[in-house]
């Protein structure tokens, strides 16, 4: 999966944005979203708007158009479900060609395009300008709950080495019993998992062993102060004219 | 099963925040206190193994795969409240960093992937080993049982809120249908893979799995015979298809959008196989909102009478296994 | 010359019956660099953990600076004898070698002024200042290996102990390594498989055998002793003669 190698979500740069404080970035991605999904369905010219909204925030932080439209299309597939909703839908109908399609499904399909497209775009530009380490930092100081934190921060860090070995573990078993069907290999890799869950397990004994040795109390330190000035104004601007957007969609409808 | 955003309306979204929030505030509360600290490495690397696994698809039917969603895995091993965090970190890392799933979705994805298959995963394991003789096979079973159920009630958590909030105006009769048809056969996959892997931790580590810290099971370090494991991978088999048959025939009250959608859309072509209609068919009251319901409880109902057979089933070849 | 750190009598069994140390005695004076060789299964890793409290030994005293291992001083303890284990994907678990570095001091309850000041005297002493900022897992294995000690000499100990440090390196990495290590004058213990690595370094090498002390000498001394060496299961690198290696 194209998706693991955390370097490849993020686009080196020293945009205004790229020199944000992390914790900024965080809430205006969700200010974004929260604005997207406040906005009625059937206010089309809205999501222009909140497009060119979006539009702005990767002008400014200096994403090349192209790396943009890559990452947003690698993730869009995952919406083509929702195209089922025409055919699902209940009346009223409105026939297309040869099919009859219900009109509640599609405005519900153009919903979850429209939205999802503009939040997965969004997260593209937090994931783009912030390294997944200041990102948790972000969270941290935002103060999410500590532990849930330090999970996904261990999780990001070893994410990299159990895929290697696991794709090691694969590898293993394609050298030694060839050609597989896919039912015996799934078979095969759900007994690995156990085996993977014991060395995850004494990996993770291994590690609390490091971190006692360097003062571990049961506390991870408080993430440090951010290196870059957090300065909200910018973003509070920005936030405000996608809600601005909602706002006047919600009532003109 | 990672919903998108615009999937559901905003009041839900975030009604389903709240809930995710809540659920996840307490499992990490009670985790915190219930495990020793070095379980946050572990947790941090188990989600990382989870997070690895999903990417791997298993056959569910000619031309669809599914993958493992891990709620059930992660509760045996490491109990329910970390189990449950493990999977919300990994769910929560797929949203806001892979685009998987919607980040307005997030409520909704941690609540059905996370919290409910962690939550129904941990009872169901715990229920059916007390029943069946305290052995390695037993667990196995187990953890297949439990695994099916959590991925049903993941995806009846997900109906129950497109019932709520969904955009698109689906009927809930077909959803219900074609989720139950395609989680039907993941939670087969699923509770195979749960069931395969937990038999190989307990067989090399026993002492790491939470949900049989209590317990005592022989046979640990032997080599099943092939009937007996034939015996216990069919029960589980048996009630995992007792619950699909019994809960199809309530879930479509329109036959025909179901027979279009798979005639259009490809999905869910199992649920051709499914009889439609039943005993309970004329459940439906008249209106929307009672329809709905009614659809939703009926196959609840339907689901703990199967349940409740297949526990029967089980606790039956129990008795035949001890007199053979 | 004062003795720095003193184990005596060292005993520690395992959940499952190991006997793993079985009354490990020795002593290791301030400036000193010892080797702690021995075969697998004899008690090595097992005494690094019981050395700073991570398991409790049954039996016996560790005393540091004066301070005695209990409880209640196990931070103090852990601040002083430094431990690097050996993988360094264990050691190294945090995003970026910086945060790993600074974990220690972090840890002790220093200012973010006084943190940053060793965390880069630390990264200096092992040549990575350049790499503060990447993650671990893109260094090589050489590159993991001196941040995994920058790790521990940000917390500034009086002992510092490697536990297989050589392991995945190649020739050149060794040398590197032994390179560095004579350059840092923090007391010295290492465990190590790697013989010559042993006598390039350490003029002393204390012999671990069934969780005891089987010798404790001049290292060359004990590794030309080919009767202890059979006994301890040592043995030399083919063509290997430490004869050959001129003293130090």
């Amino acid at each position: 999966m194209s998706g693991v190698h955390a370097h490849a979500l993020h686009y080196h740069g020293h945009s205004p944005v790229h020199r944000l404080a992390p914790e900024v970035k965080i809430v205006a991605m969700f200010a974004f979203v929260a604005a997207v999904i406040a906005t009625p369905t059937r206010a089309v010219w809205a999501f222009g708007f909140l497009a060119a909204v979006l539009a702005v925030a990767v002008g400014l932080a200096e994403i090349p158009m192209g790396f943009f439209l890559k990452r947003l299309s690698i993730e869009i597939p995952f919406v083509i479900f929702a195209l089922a909703m025409p055919f699902v839908g209940q009346g009223p109908y409105v026939e297309v060609g040869s099919l009859s399609l219900s009109v509640p499904g599609l405005w519900g399909s153009w919903n979850v395009l429209a939205k999802a497209t503009l939040s997965v775009g969004a997260s593209i530009v937090l994931s783009a300008t912030t390294e997944v380490a200041d990102i948790l930092s972000g969270f941290d100081r935002l103060r999410a709950p500590r532990l849930l934190t330090a999970i996904a921060g261990f999780m990001v860090r070893y994410l990299e080495v159990v895929v290697s070995e696991l794709g090691r573990v694969r590898t293993a078993i394609a050298a030694r019993l060839g050609d597989l069907s896919r039912r015996r290999e799934a078979a095969t890799l759900a007994a690995v998992s156990g085996t993977m869950f014991i060395r995850a397990y004494e990996r993770g004994e291994r590690i609390h062993q490091a971190m006692l040795a360097r003062g571990y109390q049961g506390v991870m330190p408080a993430a440090a102060a951010p290196e870059l000035p957090v300065r909200w104004s910018g973003m509070v601007a920005w936030a405000a004219s996608a809600w601005v957007v909602a706002a006047a969609a919600i009532l003109t409808t | 099963m990672h919903v998108p955003d615009g999937f559901i309306d905003a009041a839900t979204s975030v009604g389903t925040g709240v809930v995710a929030a809540g659920g996840l505030g307490v499992s990490l509360r009670k985790a915190a206190r219930a495990l020793r600290d070095f379980h946050v490495p572990l947790a941090g690397v188990t989600a990382a193994l989870i997070f690895a696994l999903q990417m791997l698809n298993f056959p569910v039917l000619p031309g669809v795969s599914g993958h493992l969603m891990g709620g059930a895995l992660a509760a045996i091993l490491l109990g329910p409240w970390m189990g449950a965090a493990v999977v919300s970190v990994v769910v929560i890392v797929q949203a806001l960093f892979f685009a998987d799933g919607g980040v307005s979705a997030l409520g909704v994805n941690v609540t059905n992937i996370a919290l409910v298959t962690a939550f129904v995963a941990w009872p169901v394991f715990r229920v059916v080993l007390k029943i069946l003789p305290k052995t390695r096979l037993s667990a196995m079973a187990a953890a297949m049982a439990s695994a099916f159920v959590s991925v049903l009630a993941g995806s009846f958590a997900f109906v129950l809120e497109y019932a709520l909030g969904g955009v698109g105006g689906a009927p809930i009769g077909t959803v219900l249908g074609a989720m139950t048809g395609i989680h039907a056969l993941i939670g087969i996959g699923e509770g195979l893979i749960t069931a395969t892997a937990l038999g190989t931790v307990l067989a090399v580590r026993p002492d790491l799995v939470q949900g049989v810290a209590d317990v005592e099971l022989s046979g640990t370090d032997t080599v099943p015979t092939g009937r007996a494991v034939t015996t216990f991978v069919l029960t589980g088999l048996v009630v995992a298809i007792a619950l699909v048959l019994f809960v199809a025939p309530f879930a479509s009250p329109h036959p025909d959008g179901l027979e279009t959608v798979a005639e259009e859309t490809g999905f869910a072509s199992a649920a051709q196989e499914h009889p439609i209609g039943g005993p309970l068919a004329d459940y439906q009251v008249a209106g929307v909102e009672s329809e709905t319901v009614g659809t939703i409880v009926s196959g609840i109902i339907g689901t703990v009478i199967a349940f409740a057979i297949g526990l029967g089933i089980v606790a039956v070849s129990r008795r035949r296994a001890r007199s053979a | 010359m004062t003795a720095l750190l003193e184990v005596e009598d060292l005993a520690y069994t395992y959940p499952d019956g190991t006997e793993a140390l079985r009354g490990a005695t020795f002593s290791v004076a301030e400036g000193e660099r010892v080797a702690l060789l021995g075969p697998n299964g004899a008690g090595k890793t097992t005494l690094l953990l019981a050395l700073i409290g991570i398991i409790q030994a049954s039996r016996g005293v560790v005393r540091v600076g004066g301070v005695t291992l209990e409880p209640e001083t196990y931070p103090e303890v852990r601040r002083r004898i430094g431990i690097v284990f050996q993988d360094p994907d264990d050691q190294l678990f945090m995003p970026t070698v910086w945060r790993d570095v600074a974990f220690g001091p972090a840890n002790l309850g220093l200012d973010g002024e006084e943190v940053e000041t060793r965390t880069k005297e630390a990264l200096a002493a092992v040549d990575m200042e350049q790499q503060a900022d990447r993650a671990p897992h893109h260094l090589s294995g050489g590159e993991a290996r001196r941040a995994a000690i920058a790790t521990v000499l940000s917390m500034r100990p009086d002992v510092l102990v490697l536990d297989e440090p050589t392991s995945n390196l190649d020739p050149v990495g060794r040398r590197e390594l032994a390179d560095l290590l004579s350059t840092l004058d923090t007391t010295q213990i290492v465990v190590t498989h790697d013989l010559p690595f042993a006598l390039r370094l350490c003029p002393r090498s204390i012999v671990l055998n069934g969780g005891r002390v089987a010798a404790d000498g001049p290292t060359a001394e004990l590794l030309s002793d080919t009767d202890l060496m059979a006994a301890n299961r040592l043995e030399l690198p083919y063509g290997f003669d430490p004869g050959t290696i001129a003293g130090r």
